[in-house]
């Protein structure tokens, strides 16, 4: 498949660079021919991704489709080799929509316009990149390019008190958390190259991502990692530079586990959040929490399980006094990132930060999701019990349709807390009140959005976190129990949300502010509750493609 | 399918039930609630809501307030005659129990599993068809004219849509899950309409204490859902609690004593999606061998095993039990069962009509309804007739009852109209969780159906005096407006200046709060409250149609002997109990005495209500002129009531037990209807009981004496103007404790409510977040500061200091080097000198070692 | 041997920049115009011709690597001489002295050809970058391109005598730029410092390599004899070559034959002896720890264009040939010493990155900035493998186009707000876009952002360093330390974060911010002129970020005889 000459995915990855490159070539001062020609190219875009994604569906296999191999960096064995499978193809399909929608709500940015927009296109690029990457060292070159437009946006365009230090914050944080992957990634590289040519013939026969591996050298191609590299363990062991190849194995997973901790982010990795959130412009913080937080969470379904099945499920007792495993600790912290998220955020009296802690909330769901997958994928690669598998099933679709679903609600939430911020110049909720007498409109769509959020049945978000409860339950199911009384908060700051901004008699302060939603946010948001509530009523249309390859990925040891 | 045959088939009817609410819900929502801007002090914008000078505030227009009301009641007629249908196809199948209505589609796949949506009605799913969607429309009629003067009048049916549309998707669903959507949107609903005079803090305060509460309950539910979801792999209640579990199906010992038992189970089977045709034949095959069915075959079912598997958590009770436990607490919050019964009464918040809804048709209903449903599951394990209690009907047992009686004990202390029948809808509703518990399934089901009908009548009632009442404020403001010269059209004039603009700079959202609180304080209480019992008397003159259809009601609800249906449905639970006691089992004991002392309080406080409201003079000027005036809206608020009265009486009448003397000759000469058609829902059909004076004396008692009391105290010798309550001399501090409640609402604030935003605020943000891990990361940040600074000054003096030192050194050993520039020009010179010196030795070592090489 | 042109290409690049100097100089000082205008026309001729000579050799490298491939194959007596020998095109030789066995013998290979095409680049952009100085700009000019004229030398000096005679040859005009032309404060001290640094460390290095030469003299004339026959024979070497030889060609063979690896000092190897004298002789112009201190500070001192051509260039010139004459030369030497050597590597890059994290100094910073980075192209040397070398020479070309970017952006805020002074800077990029987003681009490439040539660079090093770390083996004594690259290698990563602080730190200050009008009433925009410096030196590190196969291949083919050397298979 491709678009003129080039495949769809290079092109999809290309096409908002190349975009953002031709809006740097218009002159600044026509900002209404900016904002529609990036409008324009973000539809193209969006429109490219839903091809993509309906395209895959139609292949309906879980596995890798539109696959591209070409030559890159040979020097280090690094291939040009995209392509996606469900898992991925949602994650495309999610930045898809979403770009187009920031597009149009930075709109309202009237300063250095075409610059703004290009980083917007640029962070799709990022994005598309690492969702199609096969290879580690393209996904993790895409995942360091999402910090540069984002750091610019936010330290650019956000609210001049707390931006400097928010975006700083941001940017050495995921960086400096990024370091240890990067280290991991090379150690990975190379000490493939370790693995005896009989262990890769024996393995080849099982997973065909070795078939076009030459034995002996270094690869950064996820197939041949992921079925080479906890080969190391298992089946050659010993000393490795000079240590126990168990503590090598468990450093390189520390590096990949902290790098992504602090990007999806989990409870205690998550304080750069609430303030790149509150700090960013509108598009920033949509962007921030509706794509960027998924990188995270994907970089954990996609590397760290199938990379390090033996370390998540190692045995190791802290202070010799408690036994347990990085699964189970992942576990806990993903419910202290439900429930502490949850308290923060009803703690909050910033309208944005209560939304930031919002995602760190509904993020430590997802991470609770693929603590359940890390266990059970742990369990059946190295023992082949597949007691957990269709728990951990239920709960991997759960991670990944809440990964979606919490793109668009967070989203749309963004959107709406950014929209009243813009309209009344201040993010402080005791200074609103009584909003729905003079938006009745904004009101209506708050509290649609707001309950897609809390998780109302019928609503997106209450499928994938129905489907992550019950794949924990019967893994996780104490801390299962405690993550409810995240949830029963959830309620609590979704409520009190909604209760300053409209409840209440009119703060009259605001008599004659214009306060009801644009015309413009409203287009923007209407695709967004559009699929909140279709994924509500019949989730099938996304999970049939997502479980095909969740499914897949878990079948495989369960076989083997 | 096309349309036609979709309709044509019962099976696939049920759907369309929900449908036209939902659909007029989004109409309204999306198309026709259309406003237009107007000053906010104009009389079409009043009511309920502040007046905000110089400021236009959205007021609904008269076209699409007429259209919105015309959608509106188009879809829930809609349903309302679907439902009638479906109840007819369902009574022209016999034995309804084994060959229900059902069909499903596949709703998420996941893995091997996938998860069916679908729609069931079995003998539970009829009897509410026939009362929710018709106590729906009464209501709707009823908004009519209650509403008739809100601004926001198509919002509020866009949203009563909706809580109509959830109710009923509840009602007609065939797996939990469904229900819990149901369940969970009516919360919604709930919260939007208590709170939908959103500007009163009383109302939105209440919303919020409404959504809280049921939300602690319901995401316990939610866990009970899932772990009955991961234990059983299924949802669909047939599947649970009525089909064998699927290994036994196939094994041997099943196929072979399961001979009799193969055609109940597969018309069960077959019937979903099949055509009625069939469901025709299969009765003729039931017709032969379907007696012996029930005695002989015992067919065990998911519910039986899970009850025989221990636990995930807390060992030594069932997984059965846990889930029952689980779901039961989803019961408590939704029906505002004990300790979570604290929302129900401030819900009164909202309009009139909507209490209605919550308290008889839809919502508390749902939790009830959610038990009866999930009852074998419950009993799953044990037989509360031989006295062998499964924790969750304990549980339920002893919920219900202190429940019943400790809400009971409130109303009598309450003045205020709805609260007094808000306690006493708390009240009814343990009587008939007590009722399950003690395995009272089929009575639980009457008093469920025999409740709605004349609690919605009451709150409609209550509602008609309120309505009154304010028409009488009205009229008496309109003459001292008229004296003092002010536009005399506008109720709330005086209001405009309760309400004070806020200012931007007030801080806390408490001080909002508390602002907020002044506001209404002079809004609301200081000049009138048209709610409080004690401004009212002597209503029976002006308002004569309501206070027949509340006398009805209320006699109903008091349970007086024999005709009215409240007296049928206490007395089989009365009844159930006493039977129990008989053989001595504990809970029944406790339901048996709290329930009979509770029917008195009931008794008692409906009679001080009437007598309060009606009876003696009234008691203020508005109470003179209280009326619900002429035209649309006094007949639209009238009709429904006397309607519901209608069945308020004769409702009771289904279910006599057919060995009551003369009564069951007369209503139930083939046996009791409703519990013979309720059994069917069973796999296990519950006995009848055998008729017993001694219960039946005892609901007597109970109801004449309580109706007696009240009669005596506030009937003989009607309170006049400004006299005191005489409860408060008789009961002293008792009754002050009662009027606060038990103080529930200041515990839970001070345990529960400042505890959590404290940790939110303190503990989880400012605390963990800002204080613990910002600092840490700043403490890294600060450190790599401090390395910079020690390696740049290192570099200025070792570095720096060896290459500038050593050509110092040597200028002053070289004592003949003068001036500074040149100097150092030489100096380095002199230092390269050196350096080729050194490397020339090494040079020459060099050449010479070669020689000596061969 | 792969000839692609009949006329001397490598004597064009060394010459038209003398020829030019020449002629400047005989110009009457007032033309000015006139000087500029030969200056840039000169340094146009070199960078076209320095990029013919890049693209002739990247359209012949698959051919050379293919000739190599077939030499390793074949094997048999100094394969790696061969391959060498291979992997050299543009050769002109001629006899120089003949006693003495100099020949001047120019030629480029893999490793060379990136560091012309730079060299041709950073010319450029510097002469530009040089079109305000009104000072003197006759002689300023003149000097210019006698420096650039000796850097070109060096990198295509095939002759170990050519080589130290261009590498002195760019340190004298070196002085004189900075000592007249720079700022005043410091110029004086700086000049001085660097021109101590650089001639001790080449002096130490030239005493090395005379010593090589003999020793390799003496080689032939006794055990090599045969092996010089064959090699005469077979033609590597010319027909009428002496034993005593300055060719490089001529020492490889002797090196490869052992050589260098017979004992010396009692009975350490010759090898062992002089490679740290000669490794560190030129890493000193690297900038390698503790001999870096002349660096910042020259650059500090020196004028916008001598900053740029000498963090650009001159360094890698000390880098290259380390390499060429270090470790080519003497691989036993290199599996010796560079084990301890890459612990000042080390320090390098951290240190560096710690010192310029702290600095108030725009310039410091970007002085102190190269010092880390060149300490990456060290560390990458003491990998000793393929990859990490490799790394090493992206690095180098890398952090040419980067660093000279970097000083280009100092000089123009610099030239207009005349002050370096970081905090009271500020909000230039609205003043100046282009600059802004050139010294982003550029900070960005520093810190190793991935679609930079940062990243291309620094990330094969690092795998360099993993891949060593089984194998590297640190004997001092009877003390061993093996494995002890892996941490290293994290120590080292470490470096990233904090050029990303300070990259971001002065991004932050200088270009964001409020711009105070009143304190800078005369800072305009840049012009066209500069415009195209920074588009020039710009768009390498997008390109080799975007695709760094554009660079990689070339140095693979001018790495694979080192290695060869060094023993270590491709």
């Amino acid at each position: 498949m491709t678009i003129i000459g080039i495949d769809i995915l290079t092109f999809l990855i290309a096409a908002p660079a190349v975009g953002a490159v031709a809006l740097l070539m218009l002159p600044s001062q026509m900002k209404g021919l900016v904002r529609f020609a990036a409008l324009g190219i973000s539809i193209v875009i969006a429109a490219i991704s839903i091809v993509v994604f309906f395209a895959y569906n139609s292949m309906n296999t879980g596995a890798y489709g539109m696959v591209v191999d070409l030559p890159w960096f040979e020097l280090i064995g690094v291939g040009w080799h995209l392509g996606i499978d469900g898992i991925s193809a949602a994650m495309v399909l999610l930045t898809g929509i979403l770009t187009p929608l920031a597009i149009l709500v930075s709109f309202e940015i009237d300063d250095r316009v075409n610059m703004h927009m290009a980083l917007i296109l640029f962070f799709a690029t990022g994005s598309f990149g690492v969702f199609a990457a096969m290879d580690l060292m393209i996904f993790f070159l895409f995942y360091e390019l999402t910090l540069v437009p984002m750091y610019f946006i936010i330290n650019q365009w956000g609210s001049v008190d707390g931006r400097e230090y928010a975006s700083k914050k941001f940017f050495i944080y995921s960086l400096g958390g990024s370091l240890g992957m990067l280290l991991a990634i090379q150690l990975i590289g190379w000490s493939v190259s370790t693995v005896p040519a009989e262990i890769v013939a024996t393995l080849s026969e099982t997973t065909p991502a070795l078939l076009s591996y030459v034995a002996g050298s270094p690869s950064f191609d996820i197939g041949v990692i992921t079925a080479l590299w906890p080969a190391l363990t298992t089946q050659i062991g010993g000393v490795f530079l000079g240590v126990d190849i168990q503590t090598v194995k468990t450093l390189a997973f520390l590096g990949f586990f902290i790098a992504f901790c602090i990007k999806v982010p989990v409870w205690p990795f998550h304080t750069w959040l609430p303030d790149a959130h509150s700090e960013a412009p509108t598009a920033g913080s949509m962007l921030l929490a509706g794509v960027m937080l998924k990188l995270g969470a994907y970089g954990f379904l996609r590397l760290v399980i199938p990379f390090f099945p033996d370390v998540w499920v190692g045995e190791i007792d802290i202070l010799g006094a408690i036994q347990t495993n990085f699964a189970t600790i992942f576990a806990v912290l993903a419910m202290l990132g439900v429930v502490l998220g949850a308290y923060s955020a009803f703690g909050q009296t910033d309208i944005k930060r209560l939304v930031a802690y919002s995602s760190v909330n509904h993020m430590g769901f997802v991470a609770m999701g693929l603590a359940v997958a890390a266990l059970a994928y742990g369990q059946a690669y190295m023992t082949g019990s597949s007691v957990h598998i269709q728990d951990a099933i239920l709960a991997t679709n759960g991670a990944v349709l809440q990964m979606f679903n919490h793109g668009l609600s967070s989203a749309g939430m963004f959107l709406l807390a950014g929209g009243i911020y813009h309209k009344t110049h201040t993010r402080d909720m005791t200074q609103y009140g009584g909003f729905w007498v003079k938006a009745p409109i904004l009101g209506g769509i708050f509290i649609f959005t707001s309950m897609a959020s809390l998780g109302l049945p019928g609503l997106n978000g209450f499928v994938s976190e129905f489907l992550i409860v019950r794949g924990a339950w019967s893994v996780f199911t104490s801390l299962t129990v405690i993550s409810m009384l995240g949830l029963l908060f959830t309620g609590g700051y979704i409520l009190k949300g909604i209760r300053a901004v409209l409840h209440g008699p009119f703060n009259m302060h605001w008599k004659d502010h214009k306060l009801e939603i644009d015309l413009r946010e409203l287009v923007a948001i209407a695709p967004l509750m559009a699929l909140m509530l279709i994924t509500g009523i019949a989730p099938n249309w996304i999970l049939s493609v997502i479980n095909a390859s969740v499914s897949l990925m878990m079948g495989i040891p369960v076989q083997a | 399918m096309d349309l036609a045959s979709f309709i044509s088939n019962p099976n696939y009817l049920p759907w369309l039930i929900p449908v036209g609410p939902l659909v007029a819900f989004a109409i309204i929502t999306l198309l026709t609630n259309r406003s237009k801007w107007i000053p906010a002090t104009s009389s079409e914008y009043g009511g309920h809501h502040p007046d905000y000078d110089g400021m236009n505030v959205a007021v609904v227009t008269a076209t699409s307030r007429v259209v919105s009301i015309i959608v509106g009641m188009s879809g829930i007629v809609m349903a309302w005659l679907i439902s009638l249908r479906v109840v007819f196809d369902a009574f022209a199948i016999d034995h309804l129990g084994e060959t229900v209505l059902q069909s499903s589609v596949a709703w998420i796949s996941t893995g091997i599993s996938s998860l069916n949506m679908g729609v069931l009605v079995d003998p539970l799913t009829v009897i509410m068809l026939v009362m929710v969607p018709f106590a729906c429309v009464m209501i709707f009629i009823y908004s009519l004219g209650y509403m008739a003067n809100d601004p926001r009048q198509a919002r509020f049916f866009s949203l009563i849509s909706l809580f109509a549309g959830a109710m009923l998707m509840l009602v007609v669903a065939d797996n939990l899950l469904l229900l819990f959507f149901g369940w969970e949107i009516m919360g919604l609903c709930s919260y939007l309409l208590i709170g939908f005079w959103f500007e009163k803090p009383s109302a939105y305060q209440a919303a919020i204490k409404a959504f809280t509460t049921t939300r602690v309950a319901d995401v316990i539910m939610m866990l009970g859902i899932v772990y009955l979801y991961a234990s059983a792999g299924t949802l669909n209640f047939r599947d649970i609690m009525y089909n064998p579990a699927p290994e036994l199906a196939t094994t041997e010992e099943a196929a072979g004593e399961g001979e009799a038992a193969k055609p109940v189970i597969q018309f069960a089977r077959e019937d979903a999606g099949g055509l009625v045709g069939e469901g025709e034949n299969s009765e003729g095959a039931v017709a032969e061998g379907e007696e012996e069915v029930y005695e002989e075959v015992y067919v065990e079912t998911i519910a039986m095993r899970l009850a025989e598997t221990p636990a995930i958590l807390f060992g030594g009770i069932s997984a059965a039990s846990l889930i029952g436990i689980f779901l039961i607490i989803g019961t408590i919050g939704k029906s505002a069962q004990f300790p979570l019964h604290v929302w129900l009464p401030d819900a009164m918040e909202g309009p009139t009509p909507v209490s209605a809804m919550i308290h008889a048709a839809a919502m508390v209903s749902a939790g009830v309804y959610a038990i009866i449903r999930m009852y074998p599951l419950f009993e799953a394990g044990g037989h509360p007739h031989d006295g062998d209690f499964t924790s969750p009907l304990m549980l339920l047992s002893i919920v219900g009852s202190v429940t019943a009686l400790f809400a009971a004990t409130i109303a009598v202390a309450q003045n205020d109209v709805k609260k007094v029948l808000a306690y006493s809808t708390i009240s009814q509703l343990g009587f008939m969780v007590a009722a399950l518990g003690i395995g009272g399934y089929i009575a639980a089901a009457f008093h469920l159906i025999t409740h709605a009908f004349f609690k919605a009548l009451l709150f409609m009632a209550s509602g008609a005096v309120i309505h009154g009442m304010e028409h009488g404020e009205h009229h008496v403001h309109a003459h001292a407006h008229a004296h003092g010269g002010g536009g005399g059209d506008d109720p709330h004039a005086h209001d405009a200046h309760a309400i004070v603009p806020v200012h931007a700079d007030d801080h806390a959202i408490e001080a909002h709060g508390t602002f907020d609180e002044h506001g209404t304080q002079s809004h609301e209480h200081v000049h009138f409250d048209p709610q409080d019992m004690m401004n009212m008397g002597g209503l029976r003159k002006t308002m004569p149609v309501t206070f027949i259809t509340f006398l009805i009601g209320g006699l109903s609800l008091s349970g007086l002997p024999l005709l009215t249906a409240g007296f049928w449905s206490k007395d089989e639970i009365l009844a159930e109990a006493w039977l129990g006691l008989t053989e001595g089992f504990g809970p029944h004991a406790l339901v048996f005495l709290c329930l009979a002392l509770a029917a008195f309080l009931t008794a008692f406080y409906t009679a001080r209500q009437l007598c309060l409201t009606f009876l003696g003079d009234a008691r203020t000027e508005e109470a003179k002129h209280a009326n619900l005036g002429r035209g649309i809206v006094s007949f639209t608020m009238t009709l429904p009531l006397v309607l519901l009265s209608i069945f308020a009486v004769i409702a009771g009448f289904v279910g006599v037990p057919s060995d009551f003397p003369l009564f069951g000759a007369i209503f139930s000469s083939g046996g009791n209807p409703f519990h013979d058609f309720m059994a069917g829902s069973l796999l296990v059909h519950p006995p009848t009981l055998s008729f017993n004076l001694f219960p039946v004396l005892v609901s007597f008692a109970v109801a004449l004496g309580g109706l007696g009391l009240g009669y005596l105290m506030y009937g003989v010798k009607p309170l006049v103007t400004a006299q005191p309550d005489p409860l408060v001399k008789i009961l002293g501090p008792v009754h002050t404790t009662l009027k606060n409640k038990y103080y529930f609402d200041e515990l839970y604030i001070i345990l529960f409510v400042r505890p959590s935003q404290w940790f939110g605020r303190q503990v989880s943000y400012l605390f963990l977040d800002k204080g613990v891990i910002d600092g840490f990361i700043h403490l890294i940040a600060r450190v790599f500061t401090w390395i910079g600074d020690f390696i740049k000054t290192l570099n200025a003096w070792l570095i720096d200091g060896v290459g500038d030192g050593v050509p110092e050194l040597i200028a002053r050993f070289g004592g003949w080097v003068r001036g500074v520039q040149t100097g150092r020009i030489q100096q380095y010179m002199l230092l390269i000198m050196i350096a080729v010196l050194v490397i020339g030795i090494l040079f020459a070592l060099s050449t010479g070692a070669l020689q000596a090489s061969p | 041997m792969v000839e692609t042109v009949s006329f001397p290409v490598l004597s064009l690049l060394i010459f038209i920049p003398i020829i030019a100097a020449v002629i400047i100089l005989f110009l009457p000082r007032e033309q000015k115009d006139l000087i500029k205008g030969i200056a840039v026309t000169a340094a146009f001729a070199v960078f076209v011709l320095g990029l013919f000579t890049f693209i002739s050799y990247n359209n012949n490298h698959e051919m050379i690597r293919a000739a190599q491939d077939a030499i390793i194959a074949e094997g048999g007596e100094s394969s790696a001489t061969r391959m060498y020998d291979e992997t050299l095109v543009f050769e002109e030789r001629v006899v120089w002295v003949e006693a003495l066995g100099i020949t001047y013998h120019l030629g480029i290979d893999g490793l060379s050809a990136p560091m012309v095409l730079l060299t041709g680049m950073v010319t450029v952009t510097g002469v530009l970058m040089s079109w305000r100085i009104e000072d003197r700009t006759r002689e300023f000019m003149a000097f210019f391109l006698l420096l650039v004229s000796g850097v070109f030398g060096v990198f295509v000096a095939n002759d170990l005598f050519v080589l130290f005679f261009f590498y002195e040859l760019a340190i004298f005009p070196m002085y004189l730029l900075i000592a007249t032309w720079g700022w005043v404060k410091l110029r004086e001290y700086a000049a001085m410092k660097l021109t101590l640094y650089i001639l001790i460390g080449s002096v130490v290095a030239l005493v090395g390599a005379i010593a090589m030469v003999l020793q390799a003299n003496t080689f032939f004339v006794n055990d090599g004899a045969q092996i010089f026959a064959n090699a005469v024979e077979s033609g590597i070497l010319p027909a009428n070559s002496s034993e005593l030889s300055f060719s490089i060609t001529q020492l490889t063979l002797a090196a490869e034959n052992g050589a260098f690896n017979l004992p010396f000092v009692g009975d350490i190897s010759f090898a062992n002896v002089w490679f740290p004298f000669i490794f560190l002789g030129f890493a000193v112009l690297a900038g390698v720890f503790p001999f870096h201190n002349w660096s910042p500070d020259g650059h500090v001192a020196a004028p916008t264009a001598v900053s740029m051509i000498h963090a650009g260039v001159l360094m890698k010139v000390g880098a290259y040939a380390a390499l060429r004459v270090g470790i080519q030369l003497m691989p036993e030497g290199a599996h010796t010493h560079l084990p301890w050597i890459v612990f000042l590597t080390l320090i390098n890059v951290v240190y560096g990155a710690f010192i310029a994290f702290r600095q108030r100094d725009f310039k410091y910073v970007i002085g102190f900035s190269s010092v880390s980075h060149m300490g990456l192209v060290s560390m990458g040397f003491a990998t000793m493998n393929l990859v990490g070398m490799t790394g090493a020479g992206l690095q180098m070309f890398s952090h040419g186009a980067m660093t000279a970017l970097f000083f280009g952006c100092v000089g123009m805020v610099y030239d207009r707000a005349h002050t370096r002074d970081i905090p009271s800077l500020g909000g230039f990029i609205k003043i100046m876009p282009w600059v802004g987003v050139a010294f982003i681009i550029g900070g960005l490439a520093s810190m190793g952002m991935p679609g930079l040539s940062g990243f291309v660079a620094e990330f094969p090093i690092f795998q360099g360093m993993w891949e060593a770390s089984p194998t590297t083996v640190l004997q001092i004594g009877s003390f061993s330390l093996t494995n002890y690259y892996a941490i290293l290698v994290i120590i080292a990563a470490l470096a990233i974060v904090i050029t990303a602080a300070y990259v971001l730190r002065v991004t932050g200050q200088v270009f964001f911010g409020e711009f105070d009008r009143a304190k800078y009433p005369d800072v305009d925009d840049i012009t066209l002129r500069e415009r195209f410096i920074l588009v020039f030196l710009g768009a390498p590190l997008i390109l080799l970020g975007i695709y760094p196969s554009l660079i990689a291949p070339m140095l693979e083919t001018g790495l694979r005889p080192v290695l060869a050397l060094l023993g270590v298979a491709t």
